[in-house]
């Protein structure tokens, strides 16, 4: 059922395409729906009803409950949109490079500092 | 007929946000980048432009997937900043120019561009910080009307460099045929390389990002020969962003045109490389 036009694959490096705005629709609504502080505060105060409410998939259910951004973006979830999501955890961009390339935290800024030189 | 005075293009990440409501600018992290910034905002104090065209892409603020734009421009009285979900301050609303709003979309749809057009918008960190960082004074009175143009980088495909260079050639055009005495500054904000998402986050190519400022001043048009996915592979997921440097820089003219008056490139803030740049356009 993939609909979106074959892309270059590039490692490391997901494409937010037709296909993944298909299968990432609820997860990316409800994520949009963090840029309210209301609505992250209902979150924060029942989770698991909150995401029945945007009607998230089994997959993205397990994604959401593990915080995990890797699989947060299998199950169909753009970048922009997590980010809402990450900060409602107190977790920046350092945090997330980090738990996806499995370094610390230090050692992911490190190569960032790294990359100027 | 209004006049284009120069261009500006720099990076935004919502931690400037953060850096600027927190008064880190002259932290040793910060500094690199804030400073470069000075002899920028001492132009525009003296060039005194009326207009800023803010070349942009939203994170999610105005737009979601339900209904996704290639093209938007905004087409308001004014546009208001909101909270993007990390509760940083929001800044004060923008002073919007309808008439050159309306002037631009009739001339960019007579030249093909089929655009969607936005009596209501808000306007996130990637309009709103760059704003603040060239008018850090502004205070609650912004010096300069603004039309935002907002270009699609969250869902594929996204428009080519090729188109929006030709998208920055119009918008020059048709500034250039408003009738109006306005001076207009030309603002293009994203990139340059970096990457938030997969097991590639992080990365930076910081000599491919200097050749790219390099051929914003001798070759403007030599990012379009690569395809998205291209630069993507050369610049990252966001690094893409770079898009509204290209359209940002079509704008001002060909190379005979405009001249470089300043460049600055700091890594990293955040997990990107921050470029800025100032053209200033021969009388
Ligand atoms: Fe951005």
């Amino acid at each position: 059922m993939a609909t979106a036009k074959v892309r270059r694959v590039i490692p490391g490096t997901p494409l937010f395409d037709g296909d993944a705005a298909r299968k990432g629709y609820a997860l990316n609504k409800m994520c949009y729906s963090f840029n309210s502080a209301d609505n992250r505060a209902e979150f924060t105060r029942d989770e698991a009803a909150y995401c029945r409410k945007y009607g998230l998939d089994p997959q993205q259910l397990a994604a959401v409950e593990k915080r995990n951004v890797l699989d947060l973006i299998a199950a169909g979830g753009n970048a922009y949109y997590l980010a809402k999501f990450a900060g409602i955890f107190g977790l920046d961009m350092q945090d997330i490079g980090a738990q996806q390339t499995g370094m610390s935290k230090e050692a992911f800024k490190a190569r960032l500092i790294e990359a100027g030189k | 007929m209004a006049k284009i005075v120069g261009g500006i293009v720099t990076s935004h990440v919502p931690a400037i946000g953060r850096a600027i409501a927190g008064g880190l600018q002259q932290e040793a992290y910060w500094k690199p980048f804030f400073d470069g910034f000075a002899p920028v905002q001492q132009w525009l104090a003296e060039v005194k432009p009326d207009v800023a065209v803010v070349i942009y892409n939203d994170h999610g603020l105005n737009f979601f997937l339900d209904k996704m734009p290639t093209f938007a421009v905004g087409a308001a009285p004014q546009y208001s900043n909101a909270d993007e979900g990390w509760g940083i301050p929001t800044l004060p609303a923008f002073p919007g120019d309808q008439d050159l709003s309306w002037h631009l979309i009739e001339e960019l749809v007579a030249k093909e561009f089929d655009l969607t057009t936005c009596q209501e918008m808000l306007v996130d960190h990637a309009f709103t910080l760059p704003m603040k960082l060239l008018w850090p004074n502004a205070g609650e009175a912004w010096p300069v009307r603004t039309v935002p143009v907002c270009i699609n980088t969250v869902q594929h495909p996204l428009p080519s460099a090729r188109r929006c260079f030709k998208l920055g050639q119009a918008i020059g055009e048709a500034v250039a045929s408003w009738d109006s005495d306005a001076r207009v500054v030309v603002i293009g904000t994203g990139g340059l390389s970096h990457q938030l998402d997969g097991e590639r986050a992080g990365f930076i190519n910081k000599s491919f990002d200097l050749e790219f400022m390099d051929s914003l001043v001798n070759d403007p048009a030599w990012a379009t020969r690569y395809s998205v996915e291209e630069l993507i592979e050369l610049t990252g997921t966001q690094g893409i962003e770079l898009l509204m440097w290209v359209a940002a820089r079509a704008a001002l003219g060909g190379v005979d045109q405009v001249r470089k008056l300043h460049a600055n490139y700091h890594i990293p803030i955040s997990n990107t490389a921050a470029g800025l740049m100032l053209f200033e356009n021969k009388d």
